[in-house]
């Protein structure tokens, strides 16, 4: 794994609207949107991409340090504005790689413009309502607890956010929530018309799923599966939501062998 | 002055030891343990005392909402508002109030509280609030937006009040193409506003910028005067010098005959672990974006169990101590209220006369206490230190009909 990543960081305006974004390595674009739970410092699944793409990593507006788009009522709207962001950058094709609530975005942006697409990988994504369970409410459970939940492995959720988070992480982590309410409140973190958009993705997708996710039902990988027209899932072991930050190397030699095939 | 009773209307008869056990009695405690029966008898006591208040002379009867928690058995304060305006005669129907951002339609709420008004003939006054935090997780309203669909509702039912239709709105949070109710206040231009609270900054701003009164819930002698420091200054700011019928009150106050028995039914305001609305999940009462982001960190750290909580936590005897809790006989009362008058100096003050298990003997004891000998001396003390209420002097509704307006210091 590539440990010597130089991440280079600058804001970007896309229609007005300022997004953090970080961007390293070379060759063909890859797009990673986040969880819910905000953006971390150290995201060794991006290195990994980075040493055989040109990564970009935005920070969504509202999450944690970057500025909140007051104007944004919707996943919808942010995924909109993720599909500026490309095109400011002159980005065509670019691949999507969706975490959780990112791997929404990505599926709202696959639709959008389904020619206009690489690959898609969607982890443990947000966005279809599950029919047997529901999508975990974050709103019932303190910041710490909702982190942990997205972690099967503890241990690793002590290595990237320590034991006792401070409470700077705390606040950043309300401050995610805040923005989370304000576009995803109902209904909570799915869409009712994204399932019918999704049959016109017919680029090649990859759907992830920790066996142990306890944020968002297993059983919405079908569903994904399922709807796109051209996707295969694939499920790892003794790992929960947070896939990326729980087995980042198990995570990146899938991603990056669906990316190169 | 005007004096007004008030009982949350506890639905008493819930185990309290499965609370204790669950570690919370709001939101997600399960109604299994809410008894219909005891429901039916308590509703029906609570009629009882309303008109007890009525016959003591009581001026007003305070009403209020809570969802999903047996501290407050009212889920639509509306409806045992209409309930007065038909069974009362005399008693001013105090809303403190309705929960505005959990309206997903205000005209209808318009509507209600017009015939709420026309049916008391005039009686009503129409508090509002933002709602507790974890209302809005019970009525499934998005936190993040709760000020401003307040504000924004507000304003439209105002208009649905003041303006003939149709007219049609298209704000931000309600959108409506035809506002048009055929039904209207009978008090001009509109039934008085209070609105009540305990620590938001930006509420206290925002009714004295509309010259609306702010009631003090429950706070004690310092943190009202603090209040009223804030309130004070911002009518400053927009023209008028705040008095005492911009000042209200509510007050825990058990009256009883003997002083054991008020102590004992005192003790009474704390059956919720003194938590003001309930045993509180810290989560689920600060949801984000709820509370202000000035006091984002400390109520972060207050639900990570890191901080006391910024509401403040304090022992029954602090309580008696600092007169957030008043009890005993009339004897013993009437100089610790006269006290609280001299130093807070309401024009509206509302006792909350029992809570918890108090039996309705007692309770109907403490409300004909506080209508036959308390109010009266009270009465006398307000006359003599000046304390006016709105009615008293006549006061205009909203800053927006005041004719009495300085220029605004900003101006001058």
């Amino acid at each position: 794994m590539a440990a010597t990543v130089q991440w280079r960081t600058e804001t970007v305006e896309v229609a007005g609207t300022p997004v953090c974004l970080r961007r390293a390595g070379a060759g063909e674009p890859v797009l990673i949107l986040h969880h819910d739970f905000g953006l971390v410092d150290e995201l060794p699944f991006a290195d990994a991409l980075a040493a055989t793409h040109d990564v970009l990593v935005p920070e969504h507006p509202g999450f944690g340090a970057s500025e909140r788009a007051e104007w944004m009522r919707s996943a919808r709207d942010l995924a909109v504005l993720y599909r500026g962001l490309l095109a400011g950058q002159g980005l065509a094709g670019a691949s999507l790689v969706g975490l959780g609530f990112g791997g929404w975005l990505a599926a709202e942006m696959a639709t959008m413009a389904p020619a206009d697409l690489g690959k898609l990988v969607l982890v443990g994504a947000m966005g279809i309502q599950p029919k047997d369970a529901y999508i975990a409410d974050q709103a019932l459970v303190g910041y710490m607890d909702y982190a942990r939940a997205a972690f099967h492995d503890q241990a690793r959720f002590d290595a990237v956010y320590g034991a006792e988070p401070t409470n700077d992480q705390l606040e950043f982590w309300d401050i995610c929530r805040e923005m989370c309410f304000r576009i995803a409140w109902k209904p909570y973190m799915y869409s009712q018309t994204l399932p019918h958009l999704l049959g016109a993705v017919t680029a090649p997708g990859l759907v992830v799923w920790g066996a142990e996710d306890e944020i968002v039902p297993i059983e919405c990988a079908a569903a994904y599966t399922a709807a796109l027209a051209n996707a295969r899932s694939e499920t790892i072991a003794n790992c929960g939501h947070a896939v990326a930050l729980e087995q980042p190397e198990t995570l990146a030699a899938l991603v990056g062998d669906f990316l190169a095939g | 002055m005007h004096l007004m009773y008030f009982t949350e209307q506890p639905m008493s008869t819930y185990p309290a030891d499965v609370g204790l056990d669950f570690g919370a009695t709001a939101l997600m405690f399960s109604n299994q343990y809410f008894n219909p029966e005891d429901g039916s008898r308590l509703y029906n006591e609570f009629i009882e005392q309303y008109k007890l208040a009525e016959a003591v002379g009581i001026d007003g009867i305070m009403l209020n909402e809570h969802h999903n928690a047996p501290f407050c058995m009212q889920a639509k304060a509306n409806i045992f508002a209409a309930i007065l305006a038909a069974i009362t005669e005399r008693v001013k129907i105090v809303m403190l109030g309705n929960p505005l951002p959990l309206a997903e339609n205000p005209i209808r709420l318009a509507e209600e509280l017009a015939m709420i008004d026309m049916i008391s003939k005039g009686r009503l006054v129409s508090g509002f609030v933002r709602g507790g935090g974890q209302e809005q997780l019970a009525a499934g309203v998005n936190p993040a937006y709760n000020r401003e669909r307040f504000e924004e509702a507000h304003d439209l039912v105002v208009k649905a009040w003041t303006e003939t239709g149709p007219f049609r709105w298209e704000g931000k949070h309600y959108q409506h193409r035809v506002v048009n109710p055929w039904a209207v206040p009978l008090q001009k231009p509109y039934p008085r506003v209070w609105i009540p609270g305990v620590i938001s900054r930006e509420t206290i701003v925002w009714a004295a910028q509309k010259r609306y009164p702010y009631i003090a819930l429950n706070t004690s002698i310092e943190q009202t005067k603090k209040i009223w420091e804030v309130y004070d200054d911002a009518a400053e700011e927009v023209g008028y010098t705040a008095g005492p019928e911009n000042h209200g009150y509510l007050l825990q106050c058990h009256i009883s005959d003997t002083e054991e028995k008020a102590l004992e039914n005192a003790r009474q305001f704390r059956w919720m672990q003194g938590e003001f609305t309930g045993l509180a999940h810290p989560v689920w009462s600060t949801p984000s974006g709820y509370s202000s982001p000035t006091n984002r960190r400390a109520f972060v750290e207050f639900s990570a169990g890191r901080r006391a909580n910024p509401r403040g936590k304090t022992s029954f005897e602090d309580q008696i101590r600092d007169t957030r809790i008043v009890a005993g006989t009339p004897d013993t009362v009437i100089p610790k209220l006269r006290h609280l008058l001299e130093e807070t100096r309401p024009g509206m003050l509302a006792l909350w006369g029992n809570d918890g298990t108090v039996s309705q003997e007692a309770s109907l004891t403490c409300i004909r206490l506080m209508g036959e000998e308390v109010f009266p001396a009270l009465r006398e003390t307000a006359k003599e230190l000046g304390l006016t209420s709105p009615f008293d002097v006549d006061a205009p509704v909203s800053i927006d009909y005041s004719t009495d307006l300085k220029p605004a210091a900003s101006v001058a």
